[in-house]
């Protein structure tokens, strides 16, 4: 059974980490809350962006919303389509 | 018809999809890459390209949203949304919304709220790259 949150990374949030995904220990991230508090802390420069949002399983998540290791978590910074 | 591609954007096979002797309004946007852009108190500046990536697959149910929406508020018989990723010269196509309806009312309005809500809400993101640097748009206050 893996540990870790596999969190995938678009745009700015992919140069600001340096990678097209990252790993979380899932005992430190429950819920999304969690896991934004948890980036920006150790990516202080996510603190910069005009919003941040989280997508599990391909929907947007509410901060509240638990997140496990099953999960298709992705981080969303401000879209810019068209 | 909802898509993501990284080739260029096929204008006769979108307009033979939303063709139909149903219709008696056929609407086409396509947003194209401008040469120059300008940020509030900074000088014009001229746009080498743009860079565009998707989170397809949720890009893909975003964008499926949106069309249900559409065709829940207004009668809309056929559409076609592609959207375009990789990189993109001056004057190339980034996206194309389609829309066909009975009466041109229709087509306009559901066409403006497919455009303005894919662009709000579908996770894509575009780079601006100038000849001295780069930025992701409107990704900071």
């Amino acid at each position: 059974m893996p540990k870790e949150l596999i969190v995938q990374l678009f745009g700015i949030t992919r140069e600001i980490i340096g990678a097209r995904q990252i790993e979380v220990e899932a005992s430190s991230a429950s819920r999304v809350s969690d896991l934004l508090a948890l980036l920006r802390d150790r990516y202080p420069a996510l603190g910069g962006l005009r919003s941040l949002l989280v997508a599990v399983n391909g929907e947007y998540a509410d901060p509240d919303q638990p997140v496990s290791v099953n999960d298709e978590i992705a981080l969303i910074p401000p879209v810019s389509g068209g | 018809m909802i898509s993501i591609t990284s080739n260029p954007i096929d204008l006769s096979s979108a307009y033979k999809y939303v063709s139909t002797d149903e219709a008696g309004a056929i609407l086409f946007f396509f947003g194209t890459v401008r040469k120059s852009t300008r940020r509030p108190n900074e000088p014009l500046r001229e746009v080498q390209r743009l860079e565009y990536e998707a989170y397809d697959k949720m890009a893909v149910q975003e964008m499926q949203k949106i069309a249900s929406e559409a065709c829940q508020r207004w009668n809309i018989q056929k559409y076609v949304i592609v959207h375009r990723t990789g990189k993109l010269l001056v004057g190339e196509m980034a996206v194309l919304v389609a829309v066909a309806t009975p009466h041109r009312d229709d087509a306009f309005e559901a066409g403006r709220f497919i455009i303005d809500t894919l662009k709000a809400s579908v996770p894509i993101w575009k780079k601006e790259v100038f000849d001295d640097g780069s930025v992701w748009v409107d990704a900071h206050p």
